[in-house]
């Protein structure tokens, strides 16, 4: 609880660094990652980190000294390039998008290795502390690393608020946006630039490989919780500001911990439950919803075929037992045990010494069913020039989601009719 | 002056070329360039992982380690994408990066008891593969370790390549078509992966991932500009490889610099000529047909 306090307090000027850092570093390229998602370019980002080194090396071969603004600018220069560089290569060539990232992705950097290399082995006593660029040091930003970080942040979100209405349109659906007249290609590259500008000075912190997963990780988990652009923008910003401030927290208590690896840790394992327990559109309530289907959908067969066993006779309510019902349709039998305790306890079905037998409630449920599966078919038949025979396996799908809206306008179009195309009676609805 | 460490690292970049090049050429046919990227850093935990385990930098286990590793990559992929359906590139993203975070916490945790560094991973040293030489007990030097894993990994490739060109072949052109005639595009697709794993890994200690990602895709993108036919692909991207490997031997040798960059920076510049000046798919014939299109 102590170490929780004394970090909190922000005491320590490098704590309060490293914290302040990651948080607007993590959730600055959060918001930008979030555009990069949607448009499908997630791993131009990874190109991008890549491709920073070259310009790193040419600032410091150019100039000679370790200056950080120029270093920076060296490295924003080749990162566009390596942007556009992809871009040409795609819409020139018939190479598609993920060769011309992957290309560019180890050209660049195969420049920046060899560019990095030669220097590291021409004697220059400046050099130490170049090959930091790669893989980063949360740790090691410094008072003047946070003025940086901290206008980076401030101009991304900026933009991103002051255009969010142009970005939204480009993100969903360009084609619009170039009707309407928006300057779709400018607003492109402006967003194109404010990723590269969040990768480059990402980098410094967390390096070159995991600075895609600042852009990626969050705004795919976010892309789970809602499918509003707005909400997205803010979940995944707050997500990331969360795991930011506590991948900072981890490496305090444990200093040989590395911040960045543990932001994306901890990104990514957030990111993993939201992919599996997110509401709708999580694994877990998509599994849960199709077995609520599937259960739903068999409840109304067993339904369907004690009503088609009492049809011949018109004595609905007698009593069927499970071999009668299983010489009729195939239904899963183990499951079906528990199915029919449900029926019962809805009041559909009653059990007797003989079997199972349809209540009157659950003759009515039994007859909308049948009722909606003749009506289709005749919709089938009548409307799409369906041959008859073709006509029941798709009506069997479609009556245990037909609504009564749909229903009724079924009937309105078949002028209300009596027989389904193998000419059996379609029972009317009883009210 | 070629000696003989000269000659060995060649043929080191040579083997590691062709391997890369055999399968890189599906890979992209595929549209799946970047999952071997993301194995390539996949396989970090695994490394780690097997040195802690067996206490030794032992090429088998290492390889074990790695392998398994970059095979549940692929499935985590596949998973996120088709069952949880996660966009396809996110999914890629996600799992490389989250794999490649565990890597270096687990570095950090055991960093006295495990001698490598994220230096050596990301761009791992081809100019010291003469170094390691496999001596027999009579005390004979059989030439470097790393030429013979690699040998026996091209061997693998290529037997596998040559054997089941048909099956990968219809599975990357035509799945459609291959699913109705009973070849399924899943297990090709483990197989492949399976395939790309085993490259990575055996090529990850003596050249780097960095390289390895360069001959996946760019020789393959090259020859992809210079003919229509895939045998012809293949083998053009195989030598592509071998020259490539060849001039950044000795571009790296002239710079004093990382041989691993140097190769890369040849791949790139030999993808740039075909890019312009490639008769079929070139910037200048594809400009030219254009013109001729418009004054028609």
């Amino acid at each position: 609880m102590n170490t929780l306090w004394e970090f909190l307090s922000m005491q320590d000027a490098n704590v309060r660094f490293v914290t302040i850092g990651s948080v607007l570093l993590a959730a600055s390229s959060a918001v930008v990652g979030c555009f990069t998602v949607l448009r499908k370019r997630a791993l131009v980002g990874d190109a991008v980190a890549h491709a920073v080194l070259p310009g790193v090396c040419l600032a410091f071969l150019l100039t000679g000294q370790k200056n950080p603004i120029i270093m920076l600018l060296g490295s924003f220069i080749t990162g566009w390039l390596a942007v556009v560089v992809m871009d040409i290569i795609t819409s020139k060539s018939r190479i598609k998008e993920d060769t011309a990232i992957g290309l560019v992705l180890s050209v660049f950097f195969g420049i920046g290795i060899l560019l990095l290399t030669a220097i590291q082995h021409s004697g220059n006593e400046q050099q130490s502390g170049l090959d930091k660029f790669l893989f980063g040091s949360a740790a090691a930003l410094v008072g003047q690393d946070l003025y940086t970080f901290g206008a980076v942040a401030l101009l991304l979100l900026l933009s991103v608020v002051l255009l969010y209405k142009e970005f939204k349109l480009i993100s969903f659906d360009t084609n619009y946006a170039r009707t309407i007249g928006l300057p779709v290609k400018r607003l492109e590259l402006l967003l194109t630039t404010l990723t590269v500008l969040a990768v480059v000075v990402g980098i410094q912190s967390v390096g070159v490989v995991l600075m895609s997963a600042m852009l990626i990780t969050p705004a795919a988990a976010a892309r789970f919780w809602t499918d509003r652009l707005g909400a997205m923008v803010i979940i995944a910003a707050a997500m990331s500001a969360v795991c930011g401030a506590a991948g900072a927290f981890v490496s305090f208590t444990a200093p040989a911990m590395p911040t960045g690896p543990w932001i994306v840790m901890l990104l990514s394992l957030l990111a993993i439950m939201s992919f599996l327990l997110a509401p709708s559109k999580g694994l877990l309530s998509r599994f849960l919803s199709q077995r609520r289907v599937r259960r739903q959908m068999l409840r109304e067969n067993i339904l369907k075929t004690l009503f088609h066993l009492g049809e011949p006779t018109g004595e609905y309510q007698q009593s069927y037992s499970k071999t009668q019902i299983l010489a009729r349709r195939q239904l899963p039998l183990r499951r079906m045990q528990t199915q029919l305790q449900t029926l019962s306890r809805q009041g559909f079905v009653v059990k007797d010494t003989q079997g199972w037998a349809l209540t009157p409630a659950g003759k009515k449920e039994a007859q909308r069913v049948v009722r909606l599966h003749r009506l289709w078919e005749l919709y089938l038949t009548e409307y799409l020039q369906v041959a008859s025979d073709h006509v029941h396996e798709d009506a069997e799908s479609i009556e245990h989601v037909l609504t009564p809206e749909l229903e009724k306008r079924l009937e309105e179009l078949l002028d209300y009719p009596t027989a389904d195309p193998h000419k059996t009676t379609i029972p009317q609805q009883t009210s | 002056m070629m000696n003989l460490d000269a000659f060995w690292i060649i043929v080191t970049g040579s083997l590691v070329a062709m391997c890369c090049s055999l399968l890189g050429c599906f890979l992209i046919l595929r549209r799946m360039a970047m999952v071997g990227d993301a194995i390539s850093h996949a396989v970090l935990p695994g490394i780690v992982l097997a040195f802690l385990f067996s206490g030794t930098r032992e090429v088998w286990s290492m390889l074990l380690g790695a392998a398994t590793l970059g095979v549940a990559c692929t499935f985590l992929i596949e998973f996120l994408h088709k069952k949880a359906r996660v966009q396809s590139d996110a999914s890629i993203g996600v799992t490389f990066t989250w794999l490649f975070a565990l890597g270096i916490i687990l570095i950090s945790v055991y960093a006295g008891k495990v001698d490598l560094d994220q230096d050596c991973v990301l761009y791992g040293e081809i100019a010291y593969v003469p170094l390691d030489v496999w001596f027999t007990e009579s005390g004979q030097s059989l030439g470097p370790r790393t030429v013979w894993l690699m040998s026996g990994v091209f061997l693998l490739i290529l037997t596998f390549v040559t054997l089941f060109y048909r099956q990968l072949y219809l599975t990357s052109f035509d799945p459609a078509f291959a699913v109705a005639i009973g070849v399924s595009t899943s297990v090709w697709y483990y197989l492949l992966m399976g395939a790309v794993s085993l490259t990575t890994v055996a090529a990850f200690e003596s050249v780097g991932a960095i390289l390895v990602v360069a001959f996946l895709v760019g020789p393959p993108a090259t020859a992809y500009l210079l003919t229509d036919d895939l045998k012809k692909m293949l083998l053009i991207s195989s030598g592509l490889g071998v020259v490539a490997s060849f001039l950044g031997f000795y571009l790296a040798l002239w710079l004093d610099g990382s041989v691993a960059g140097a190769i890369s920076v040849i791949i790139g510049l030999e993808f740039l000529l075909a890019f312009v000046l490639s008769p079929s798919h070139g910037l200048i014939s594809r400009n030219r047909k254009l013109s001729k299109v418009a004054s028609a």
